[in-house]
């Protein structure tokens, strides 16, 4: 009897596999390849954020007066013609005359002669420019009066240009790459934390306290909630973990919203019947059949989460009421950019560009994620 | 003897199939079928069969992933490959249908009198005020009691027997050649579906359309209909006159089918077995008595019913959707609030706090009707099957529940390597096993079962019921069997109650109460649950 | 009068009166979040004098104890007066926002009924030709437009239709073809979303039992799409219609910054750096009136599309 009924009974498709269903969504997410796309992009980006800024040629703050707003490029700077007005500039203070100037292998060689006697410390206005390195006064003359600095030329690659203050832009961008993951993760965790324990309790406690609860959720949820956090910022200073606690913190209304929905839904399910009917305790009956049941939902909820605080955060930023200098955020640069686009776009282009990649890959994994989590949503 | 009436449908070696992301999935392969003028033609098949595929191909009806090759044709015209605004001219008029899902098949956001007199425009050209006058007409020739006040109802505002009504009014608008009705009655309560049935039989004697008729039902084809195919896995299995199917089948599977029909007959008790279960003045309320400014939203589902289950005995609980049979029994297991005194094994258990009531769980158990929502999606057959144990045996190691788990899979029917699987991996009847596996691994005295079979096709409920008799006998179970279908109570009980508006209305033991029902409640259940023939031709 | 129609009349009552303690409550937190805080109106003003200062605290009665002040402010608010501003000294706060008030009322409702007209076109059109390039196109363009932030996006539009184009204006507000550009702008995250949201309901509709009943029927496919499947369709965008006008609130600071426009956003965030409590005051309760009162009118918007709402 036994084999008979399994023989008649057999599933029709996908008897099989023993799969659980984690592993037949990850199948599918794989198939998915706008989401596997973004999943590398995505990996790059927090790379690029995390180690970038430590390998970068330049400090994201290093002020580079001579090369304000200037073209991104992959040759390095300087390039061939801002070598000796920047040498005449440099000089021009040392009261001594520039005679001609010799560029050969990334070193420089500038005749100068004075009317008193040269002072060997001149090669200290040369080095003060970003342009040179280095610098030596040599092949002084007899009388003093004459000679040459040699000087190294600096080799500066500025692969996004700089900014209006002469600060180079990949590593801003690199570093607000850093700051906007790392708000979206921190901001995203406090927001999960309130939004489940929130929205489980309510959800599981049920009757007149879910009432209430849900009731406070409305009220807030009802308000445009980024004139709170402007307030909050605004009252309380701009620190970024302020910043982040009040993001997170406005944050949670939609995810304890969810929660709970699955939490009220799933003690009607009849396999937490069972349990109860198994005598098994609240909390196993939490542990066992409600959270693993969630999970998908607030997984999906959290990648489609971090973009909306990125942008929150930007949106602050843009504002002026987030990040402050010399610390920098992909809002505040899309900010400046905005402000400079007409005489140097690509100080918009690039933080802009960048951020809508980033956006791109997580929304794009947030899709997968809930397509390969309930397919039927398609 | 040839039949001479007009064909009014020839199908002809017709192909359904599917694209699926799993690749191609055929769900009819080469089915011929006909209908004559007058005649009723039943389409019988349990799920998958490719019954209602067929005649979602001849409306032109299929997801759009479908695909359809062979000949459908309507009194010689083919309307398989017809445009789309050609075959409306068919669709709605000539050939009409109903779904068994009467509350989602009527557009929820218009109003009765709106839908209705659509068809009614579009095909006979009638004006606003027509087809208003038309609707009230049809609404009292389908006998929905006050018509003049439905039409400006929504779906909504409708009982399901209503809804189905409106359905029946709105394909008979235009006076129709072919009536395909695909499961009408499936979703309704049995003395409903009775109703609805005999409604159908008596417009098509003053009607004289055909009707094609799609079920699982064996007995209303048998009541029903003149010719029956007989659908399984996208082929006919059988045809032939209704009378010679059912009394002379020439396929095994038919055969099967009608074996299928539950059966079998349980003794009582003996005189002296001891009470295990016994409920006294059980009451459930729901909702909120009226308070201030309020009205009250009380709902009282169960009304004082006692009940005393011996050892070794089944007790039936019948009753319709709403009656409160399983209310009944998520309050004697103390998972509802409710009052009244319940004694289970020498114990009293009425009121008991989850914490206090846990001990007596283990010997009182209970199997759940959806074998699809009753297990936990993301836990392996072992974990659920040896949940029970780590609650009441904690005790045991590993090994010894696994091996536990094993012993029970294969007492329920299951290969015990089917363990480390996932419940979505299994069909329905598997997943009632183990639901049930998970209760009997307890080693229980009682099992509560609610509606354990309802969910399941007939083939498959009579190996479940198979199961659950022969796992009684073995560990001297006592069940309290609550179910809606009379066959089944009738095979597995030996005393039943009946119920409605959450009171008792009949109870006895089961040969007394089938054969010489005393209310007519239960007589009007029993006519409808057995004796269809004689509703619809009396 | 209809027995249904008294009962939403009576429920649009219940929820005005409902949004008095809402309101209340949310006038006293920020008063008091404010208050609390530190710094004040006058600090960036170094130089002024302890005798000036405090007479200036005592013209604004900054130097009453904090609850008369609250006590105040209700009573002149009951009264229509928001107070005088901090910072533009010479006016009230409610002639400032007053003149705003109208341009940003202009942008974001023509914002919105652009968002919903085009989204909703859109996601139709997306649904009806599921996986053809035009689907493809509309959720592309949604994508866009949820990820890329009007920020980015004003900007942008300003640099490529106003700069290099000259097609049309990049300041200004009150001609036709001054709003185009921070419409647009403002419009777009909310096509997006709306274009998103219909196309799922759409092709959700598409599939359901009573479209499936009215092609069974014979209906024209015409009559179906658009007064059986749209219809139902239609509802997740008008329920989105609340969360639309507080998205649209925040986003029209960034457009008229950006577009240099004289609504009272700006308002807003200047008058939070610069502590002038009076004006951040008047601008909440302006944002939180307008939008109980929205969402007031899209649920009651909702009823007239759904007669299975129930209210009570």
């Amino acid at each position: 009897m036994t084999d008979a009924a399994i023989a008649e009974e057999t599933p029709p498709q996908g008897s099989v596999q023993n799969r659980s269903l984690w592993a037949t969504a990850l199948l599918r997410l794989k198939r998915n390849r706008a989401a596997v796309a973004s999943f590398f992009v995505l990996i790059f980006l927090i790379i690029a954020g995390g180690l970038g800024p430590m390998v970068s040629p330049h400090s994201y703050s290093e002020v580079y007066p001579e090369f304000v707003k200037t073209r991104p490029s992959l040759s390095p700077y300087p390039q061939a013609e801002q070598i000796i007005p920047a040498a005449e500039s440099a000089l021009r203070r040392a009261r001594v005359e520039v005679g001609e100037i010799v560029i050969e292998d990334g070193t420089v060689r500038i005749a100068v002669s004075s009317e008193s006697e040269i002072d060997p410390r001149i090669s200290r206005y040369v080095d003060r420019s970003d342009v040179f390195s280095n610098a030596e006064v040599v092949d002084i003359s007899g009388d003093g009066l004459s000679g040459a600095i040699t000087a190294d030329v600096q080799q500066l690659y500025f692969l996004m240009g700089t900014d209006a203050n002469g600060r180079d832009l990949f590593s801003r961008t690199l570093i607000a790459l850093r700051i906007s993951l790392m708000i979206g993760a921190l901001a995203t965790a406090v927001a999960l934390v309130i939004g489940v324990i929130y929205g489980a309790t309510s959800g599981f406690v049920g009757g007149r306290v879910d009432n209430l609860m849900m009731r406070f959720v409305d009220i807030m949820d009802s308000l445009p909630f980024v004139f709170f956090v402007i307030l909050l910022v605004v009252f309380f200073g701009s620190n970024l973990v302020l910043m982040f606690i009040a993001i997170g913190a406005t944050q949670w209304l939609d995810m304890s919203r969810i929660v709970r929905g699955q939490t009220l839904s799933l003690r009607r399910r009849e396999f937490v019947q069972a349990a109860e009917s198994l005598g098994v305790s609240s909390w196993d009956i939490v542990k066992r059949h409600i959270i693993p049941n969630t999970l998908g939902n607030v997984m999906v909820y959290m990648t489609l989460l971090i973009p909306k605080v990125i942008l929150l955060e930007s949106f602050l930023s843009f504002l002026g009421l987030g990040v402050q200098e010399p610390l920098t955020s992909l809002g505040v640069l899309i900010a400046e950019g905005a402000k400079n686009m007409r005489n140097a776009p690509s100080m918009l282009f690039y933080p802009a560009a960048t951020m809508t990649v980033l956006l791109f890959a997580l929304n794009f994994l947030g899709d997968g994620l809930r397509d390969a989590l309930d397919p039927k949503d398609r | 003897m040839t039949d001479t009436r007009e064909m009014v449908l020839e199908v002809e070696d017709l192909h359904v199939s599917f694209e699926t992301p799993d690749g191609p999935v055929d769900a009819v392969r080469g089915v011929s079928l006909n209908v004559r003028a007058g005649e009723t033609v039943a389409i019988v098949g349990e799920s998958g069969s490719g019954k209602s595929q067929v005649m979602m191909s001849a409306m032109g009806l299929l997801a759009s992933n479908g695909r359809a090759s062979g000949r459908i044709r309507y009194r010689g015209r083919d309307i398989l490959n017809m445009p789309p605004s050609e075959l409306n001219r068919l669709r709605g008029a000539k050939i009409t249908m109903i779904f068994q899902e009467p509350m989602t098949s009527l557009d929820p956001l218009f109003t009765i009198e709106s839908q209705m007199s659509e068809p009614l425009r579009v095909h006979g050209g009638l004006n606003r005020k027509q087809a208003s006058w038309r609707v009230l007409e049809l609404l009292k020739l389908v006998q929905i009691p006050d018509p003049e006040k439905r039409l400006g109802a929504y779906p909504h505002e409708l009982s399901g027997g209503q809804r189905q009504r409106v359905m029946i009014a709105m394909a008979l608008a235009n006076d129709p050649d072919l009536l395909i009705a695909d499961e009408p009655t499936t979703a309704l309560d049995v003395t409903i579906q009775a109703e609805i049935l005999q409604l159908l039989s008596d417009l098509q004697a003053r009607l004289g359309m055909s009707i094609l008729f799609i079920t699982h039902d064996l007995g209303i084809v048998e009541a029903f209909a003149d010719r029956t195919y007989v659908m399984c896995r996208g082929r006919v299995e059988e045809q032939g006159p209704t009378a010679d199917v059912f009394h002379a089948p020439k396929t095994d599977y038919t055969k099967m089918l009608l074996a299928a029909e539950p059966e079998g007959h349980k003794k009582p008790p003996r005189e002296t077995a001891p009470v295990l279960l016994e409920g006294e003045d059980i009451q459930v309320t729901f909702g909120l008595p009226a308070g201030f400014l309020r009205k009250s939203t009380e709902l009282h589902a169960v009304r004082g019913i006692d009940i005393a289950l011996r050892e070794g005995q089944t007790i039936g609980v019948v009753g319709e959707s709403g009656s409160g049979k399983s209310t009944l029994g998520r309050a004697l297991l103390q998972m509802i609030p409710s009052t009244g005194r319940v004694v289970c094994m020498g114990s009293e258990i009425g009121g008991l706090d989850r914490k206090a009531m846990r001990p007596h769980r283990k010997g009182l158990q209970m199997v759940f009707q959806d074998p699809y929502g009753s297990l936990s999606p993301r836990m392996t057959v072992r974990e659920i099957v040896t949940e029970g144990l780590l609650v009441h045996e904690p005790g045991l190691g590993a090994a010894e529940r696994d091996r536990r788990a094993e012993e029970t899979l294969r007492d329920v029917g299951l290969d015990p390597s089917v363990k480390n699987r996932f419940p979505h991996e299994f069909s329905g009847g598997q997943r009632q096993r183990i639901a049930i596996a998970r209760a009997v691994i307890l080693r229980p005295r009682i099992i509560i079962l609610d509606e354990p079979t309802s969910a399941l096709d007939r083939s498959v409920q009579k190996q479940v019921i198979d199961l659950l008799r022969r796992l009684q006998i073995e560990n001297s179970l006592s069940y309290i069997f609550i179910s809606h279908d009379l066959a089944v109570v009738r095979a597995l009980s030996d005393y039943v109650m009946v119920m409605r508006n959450g009171a008792v209305v009949e109870q006895g033991p089961v040969d007394q109460l089938f054969d010489a029902p005393k209310t007519e409640y239960t007589r009007e259940l029993m006519r409808a649950a057995f004796d269809l023939r004689s509703l619809l031709t009396g | 009068m209809h027995r249904e129609e008294i009962d939403i009349l009576r429920y649009a009552l219940r929820r005005l009166l409902g949004a008095v303690p809402t309101l209340f409550l949310i006038i006293t937190a920020a008063f008091f979040m404010m208050r609390i805080a530190p710094g004040g109106p006058f600090d960036q003003e170094r130089t002024l004098e302890a005798t000036v200062l405090e007479n200036l605290n005592r013209t604004f009665g900054l130097d009453k104890p904090l609850w008369q002040q609250y006590a105040m402010y209700l009573n002149n608010l009951l009264h229509g007066d928001m107070g005088p501003s901090f910072v533009f000294r010479d006016k009230r706060v409610h002639e400032i926002l007053g003149e705003g008030l109208p341009v940003s009322m202009q942008l974001g409702f023509l914002a919105l009924l652009l968002a919903l007209f085009i989204g909703v076109c859109m996601g139709t059109v997306a649904a009806l030709r599921q996986n053809s390039k035009a689907d493809y196109f509309v959720v592309a363009l949604a994508t866009f437009g949820i990820t890329v932030p009007p920020f980015v996006v004003a900007p942008v539009l300003a640099l490529v239709f106003a700069v290099f184009l000259g097609w049309l204006p990049a300041q200004g507000w009150g001609r036709a073809d001054q709003m185009v550009l921070p419409v647009i702008a403002l419009a777009l995250p909310q096509v997006a979303v709306i274009a998103r949201l219909t196309r799922g309901a759409m092709i959700e509709a598409l599939r359901s039992d009573h479209v499936r009943t009215a092609k069974a029927y014979g209906l024209p496919a015409s009559m179906v799409v658009i007064k059986h499947a749209l219809r139902a369709a239609v509802l997740p965008a008008i329920s989105y219609l609340g969360p639309a006008a507080a998205a649209l609130l925040t986003g029209s600071i960034v457009v008229e910054q950006v577009f240099n426009l004289p609504g009272i956003g700006r308002y807003f965030v200047q008058g939070a750096l610069n502590r002038d409590y009076t004006m951040v005051m008047g601008t909440v309760v302006i944002v939180a009136v307008f939008v109980i009162l929205f969402n007031l009118m899209v649920d009651l918007l909702f009823a007239v599309f759904d007669p299975r709402v129930r209210y009570d």
